[in-house]
């Protein structure tokens, strides 16, 4: 028998694997928005923050060290591909975005691998957030996962400020809509994409640290939530914020609750053992079978105004 | 005769010499090298039909793969096991190659007509993202689904039978391969020459064009994109085979990013352009992986630099660009 206290549980941890999609997922789709890029070696950033984390926390012991560890590395690293390749890739068509991409993968994780072996690395949740916390209605839920929610909520809305209210903000949106007049009324288009990648990879850097700490940090541990980002995309729209966030929130719920509850309600038809093995497989499908429902009804996503 | 043609004809004689050669000096290691070599190309050449021929630039051609490997596996687990395929049908497995690559081709096409018929509604970056994300769900699909042997995949214990062939000789498995990947490279190119591969071209370069002709591209690029589903799950089943293992690896997305690097670095649209790739990464893999286990590095800054400097692929270096597309 369900019952709401694991219900509330669940619908918290759909929440806090939300709120982490979206940390990716903004990044993704600003870099898309404005520049016209698709990068897949935006998990390799996701990566590249857990890996600092973990190697910082290790030496320091702190974890505040650790998290602006991972954002620096993730920044810096974010500049000098942006600089150094990504640059010549906004005129070219999809087709080659996607193979440079894929070839940094290629470097950037076999660079980790050489760098920090196939090990995975533990990064520890800080002793002042481990542990639970008791909410209204009897609730023992993880401090750092409500933390995380926190975070992810509070970054989302300084992003939606960010983008809205400030003169960067006015920049951005303009880049978006009109690159070359933009351009001509003395903005430097090209410090700007550099801006707007740096902070891209330092929000998925953040978001490589933040769940390094409850899930091991290795090689490869990007890509699975790179994808997942992109499902994030399609579904809230290419380019939109808002619709990231939305999309990743759809996004987060629907794979934690149905993992947990597709098992459940299929054992009222059928047999344990394979309402287990169905359920598992059918909750690994869950968000895709949503994606595919919503490009059915609309197939620029929820808050895509373009194809 | 353009110097791609004699590239091309070059391409095809090296296929047919290379590994007889090898063959005759008594290297059979490099006799199964270049049958993985070919079982690539054959992805690729299916993989083409779609983004050189297309312009669709599916990330997701990995789930066709995938599903030729497991329709080998499954088809030949039940045939090793004497067990029925479905038991209320009482249907067998069965041991036979042109069989297994029936069903293979058949269910890649009905795959790829459920999936390109979704992403197809979209264009772009969203068509890249929709088929990489339908590919990471037969992906975890087959991880989590347990009959078959979930993450741990699948041993075939004896390869499987073509008449007349004796499949356990590597030459004679090559000899299988060859002849399939060159009858996929002599469809490839008759359909490119075709009615419908010429509309497809206009569809890919003008959509409105082909639409005010009253074609409807749309429905162009979906028939190319089951057809090259179908090339595509013919070679998972061989490589199934050449393997004589199937795990979801087939289905993971770094399957799908290198069948579409064979393509480039080849040269996209360029009828070779598959084979040379595959034959070239294959020899990287060799080559780079005995020297370091970190070959991929190199293998990546390699990528990095034909994409950024070399467009057109290793045929566009060597013949030119005449028949280059936009």
């Amino acid at each position: 028998m369900m019952s709401f206290v694991l219900l509330a549980e669940q619908v918290l941890n759909g929440l806090q694997f939300g709120v982490m999609l979206f940390l990716m997922a903004a990044g993704l789709t600003l870099i898309f928005g404005v520049m016209g890029l698709i990068n897949l070696a935006h998990g390799s950033l996701y990566m590249l923050g857990a890996f600092a984390a973990a190697a910082v926390a290790a030496a320091t012991g702190s974890f505040l060290l650790a998290l602006l560890a991972a954002l620096a590395a993730a920044a810096v690293a974010g500049v000098v591909v942006e600089v150094a390749i990504i640059r010549r890739l906004y005129d070219r068509d999809h087709l080659d975005q996607v193979l440079a991409t894929f070839a940094l993968i290629l470097i950037f994780s076999e660079g980790t691998r050489w760098a920090f072996g196939s090990f995975p690395l533990y990064l520890d949740i800080p002793s002042t957030l481990s542990g639970p916390v008791r909410l209204p209605g009897g609730i023992d839920y993880p401090l750092y996962r409500l933390v995380l929610i926190g975070a992810g909520l509070l970054i989302a809305l300084g992003l939606d400020l960010m983008i809205t209210r400030t003169r960067i903000g006015i920049r951005i949106r303009a880049g978006e809509n009109d690159r070359e007049m933009t351009a001509a009324l003395g903005i430097d288009i090209s410090r700007l994409y550099t801006l707007i990648f740096a902070l891209g990879a330092a929000l998925a850097g953040l978001a490589g640290a933040l769940v390094g700490a409850i899930q091991s940090v290795q090689v490869g541990m990007g890509e699975p939530v790179l994808i997942l980002a992109f499902v994030v995309i399609v579904i809230g729209g290419i380019g939109s914020i808002r619709g990231a966030f939305l999309g990743a929130l759809l996004v987060g719920l629907t794979d934690t609750l149905g993992g947990v509850f597709l098992p459940e309600a299929l054992k009222l038809v059928t047999d344990p053992a394979s309402a287990k093995a169905v359920g598992a497989s059918l909750a690994s499908m869950a968000i895709y079978i949503l994606m595919g429902a919503i490009l059915i009804w609309r197939p620029t996503g929820l808050f895509g105004g373009r194809a | 005769m353009s110097r791609e043609h004699l590239v091309n004809l070059a391409v095809v004689l090296a296929l047919v010499l290379l590994p007889l050669a090898a063959h005759l000096m008594g290297e059979t290691y490099w006799v199964t090298l270049a049958t993985r070599a070919a079982v690539l190309a054959l992805a690729g050449v299916g993989l083409n039909i779609a983004l050189g021929q297309g312009g669709l630039v599916s990330l997701g051609h990995a789930v066709f793969f995938g599903i030729g490997g497991y329709a080998m596996g499954i088809l030949a687990y039940h045939a090793q096991t004497y067990t029925p395929v479905i038991e209320s049908l009482g249907l067998p497995g069965t041991n036979l190659m042109p069989l297994i690559w029936l069903v293979a081709a058949m269910f890649a096409a009905l795959a790829a007509l459920m999936i390109g018929a979704l992403s197809l509604r979209t264009s772009g970056v969203y068509f890249i993202m929709i088929t990489l994300a339908f590919g990471q769900m037969f992906y975890f699909f087959a991880l989590s689904w347990p009959t078959y042997g979930g993450e741990d995949g699948l041993s075939i214990y004896v390869r499987n039978r073509f008449p007349g062939v004796n499949t356990l000789v590597p030459i004679q498995f090559y000899g299988v391969v060859a002849a399939v990947l060159l009858l996929a490279l002599l469809l490839s190119d008759r359909l490119a020459r075709s009615p419908f591969g010429l509309a497809l071209a206009a569809a890919r370069q003008v959509p409105a064009r082909v639409a005010a002709v009253g074609l409807d591209p749309q429905r162009l690029k979906l028939v190319a994109f089951v057809l090259s589903a179908a090339l595509t799950g013919l070679a998972g089943a061989l490589f199934a085979d050449l393997n004589r293992f199937v795990s979801p690896t087939m289905f993971s997305w770094h399957t799908s990013g290198e069948i579409m690097v064979f393509v480039i670095i080849g040269g996209v649209g360029r009828l070779m352009g598959p084979v040379v790739g595959a034959v070239v990464f294959v020899l990287l893999e060799h080559l780079l992986g005995g020297i370091s286990e970190y070959w991929q590095i190199a293998f990546g800054v390699l990528l990095l630099l034909i994409v950024l400097f070399a467009r057109g692929g290793l045929i566009g270096l060597i013949a030119g660009r005449e028949k280059a597309h936009g």
